[in-house]
């Protein structure tokens, strides 16, 4: 095939510049504390222990706890509340039911730094502020667009017959959802649960406005912090920028598949 | 099964048509599913918005007195060169964080739905996909250091002997917009390549070949068969990317806080920077307002081309 080498240059050329951030980073990470090396360049004498100093000077222990913590009730608290209003929405019929969801469809389009003020002073007014809830509560209240409209699609796009077999028994929404609907939920919530993960452990914009403790914050929301604490000494910053960095990738390489699949549907949707 | 069907169809899924609906004993029994989320929903994200409307039409620094305006703020957010260039520059980076990806990922999925093997298909797009996951503040980190004095873009200018246009492009008042612009063009077209080689994927060949048997040339058939087939893929491209260009705030936050002077300056890190620098809550709640007016008048037009078939 004649084209076929200006094609290959093209996508030799994309993925060289996908990774040369981020090889430039990992080169740099282990240059010599204190130096000041070139983007890139081998380091004669790769320092490992970069990445244990870095992990200590921004207790990446405390951090990946925190992270974590904010994930683990984040994560099931969304899908379950998206669970139930997707289902109420698709399939048990309700007055005021489309403007409920035309609320929930208007938040898509809505940026985060609208509400930050408010947000401030309401998170402020519960004592919250500087505590985790300052990030889990709202985010969690942001995610319900998104996952709503997720859980709603995957409830209509279940096959009538399903319902009406339901229906014949002469069961109840509510034991047509347990016991119909809730076993089906399963592979919508897998995709669903891997972007809200991404999008939670990424989050900087609550972290940054609400919670001053960088300990307390998200895995991104740490990185606004130590660009001002470490940001003259650039092998440190490096090293610790490729410690957040490296779990979403390596997250992202495991569930590869799931990821793809989960885009492509939420794109979909 | 219906849920093992695979990214392709999923993609292609013509609107699903109404189903009947479980009858509930009482109307009112819906209520009951949505009320958890709603209230969540209305405490932290309904109920705020209106508070930010409330605040636009007040001269306030947070915890004082505050003074009714009427339409003053937004007077300035019109007038005040700082909030008009913040939005102006929002503009600029629609051109960086939606166009330049949706035309680099067209591009590159035709490349890669091309590929023989399938494994290669899907390790390129895989690799491609890679800025996707990582932070944006991360991502802002990573080329921060890439277009410093020292970094790789500049090695690489004087390496081909281009030493005079080496520089700190961050620093720099004519290339900080652009240099901000192309570290969300290197974050986004991988989900563009993602996107638009499932729908790549998804034409039957028999089109191309049939047209090209009609004498249609390469460029012909891109236009005739393979735009308007990705249409739908397009579209949420474009609105996904269009939303994060106008909202953008991890990413010039952490590369330039809006600098050098007020270059880079978005409405996000101004809104920011008016709240928690300035004082000015009044001021940056009528800028949030009509950032949310803006998203909304850029994105409908995107909807209804969506939407007509």
């Amino acid at each position: 095939m004649r084209r076929r080498s200006p094609a290959g240059l093209l996508l030799a050329l994309a993925a060289v510049g996908t990774v040369l951030p981020l090889v430039s980073m990992a080169l740099t990470a282990l240059q010599p504390r204190g130096s000041r090396p070139a983007g890139l360049s081998l380091p004669a004498d790769p320092q490992w222990g970069n990445f244990a100093d870095a992990w200590n000077a921004a207790l990446m222990g405390e951090l990946l706890k925190s992270s974590s913590l904010i994930v683990l009730v984040v994560v099931p608290a969304a899908l379950l509340l998206a669970t139930l209003a997707g289902y109420g929405l698709a399939l048990v019929p309700f007055r005021g039911s489309r403007l409920v969801f035309a609320a929930f469809l208007a938040g898509l389009a809505l940026p985060y730094e609208a509400l930050i003020a408010p947000l401030y002073l309401q998170i402020g007014d519960l004592g919250l502020l500087n505590s985790r809830w300052a990030i889990i509560l709202p985010l969690t209240a942001l995610f319900m667009p998104f996952s709503i409209f997720w859980m709603r699609a995957h409830f209509l796009g279940l096959p009538a017959e399903l319902l009406d077999s339901a229906k014949v028994d002469g069961a109840s929404s509510r034991q047509a959802f347990r016991h119909v609907m809730l076993p089906l939920a399963a592979p919508a919530w897998s995709a669903l649960a891997i972007l809200l993960f991404l999008w939670t452990w990424n989050q900087f914009l609550l972290a940054v406005t609400l919670v001053d403790d960088p300990t307390r914050r998200t895995m991104a929301g740490a990185l606004g912090a130590y660009q001002g604490q470490y940001g003259t000494d650039i092998v440190l910053l490096c090293a610790g920028s490729l410690l957040i960095v490296v779990p979403t990738i390596a997250v992202f390489l495991v569930f590869q598949r799931g990821f793809v699949a989960a885009i492509l549907q939420g794109a979909g949707r | 099964m219906v849920r093992e069907r695979g990214p392709a169809d999923a993609a292609a899924r013509t609107p699903a048509r109404p189903r009947r609906a479980v009858r509930a004993p009482r109307a009112a029994s819906g209520w009951w599913w949505v009320l958890p989320a709603l209230l969540l929903y209305g405490g932290f994200v309904l109920y705020p918005l209106s508070q930010t409307v409330r605040y636009s039409f007040y001269d306030w620094d947070g915890f004082g007195p505050a003074t009714w305006v009427g339409l003053d703020n937004y007077r300035s957010v019109v007038t005040d060169e700082r909030l008009l260039d913040s939005l102006g520059h929002a503009l600029v980076l629609i051109a960086f964080f939606t166009l330049l990806p949706i035309a680099l990922g067209l591009a590159l999925a035709a490349v890669v739905a091309d590929l023989r093997s399938g494994a290669g298909r899907a390790a390129a797009r895989a690799l491609l996909f890679l800025p996707q996951v990582v932070p944006l503040a991360g991502a802002a980190i990573a080329w921060s250091w890439m277009y410093s004095s020292d970094g790789v873009v500049n090695q690489l200018l004087r390496l081909i002997g281009l030493d005079a246009l080496a520089r700190p492009w961050l620093a720099d008042f004519h290339t900080a917009l652009p240099a901000v612009g192309l570290i969300g063009a290197w974050v986004a077209t991988g989900l563009c390549t993602l996107l638009f080689t499932a729908g790549l994927l998804r034409i039957d060949p028999a089109l191309h070949e049939a047209a090209a048997l009609d004498g249609a040339g390469r460029i012909r058939r891109f236009t005739a068969i393979t735009l308007p087939s990705l249409r739908r893929e397009i579209v949420v491209a474009a609105t996904i990317l269009t939303i994060a260009a106008l909202a953008s705030f991890d990413i010039v936050y952490v590369a330039t806080a809006g600098g050098p002077g007020y270059s880079t300056m978005v409405p996000g890190v101004l809104i920011f920077r008016l709240v928690f620098t300035e004082q000015a809550v009044g001021l940056a709640s009528a800028l949030a307002v009509v950032l949310v007016l803006l998203v909304l008048a850029v994105i409908a037009p995107l909807q209804r081309l969506g939407r007509e078939r």
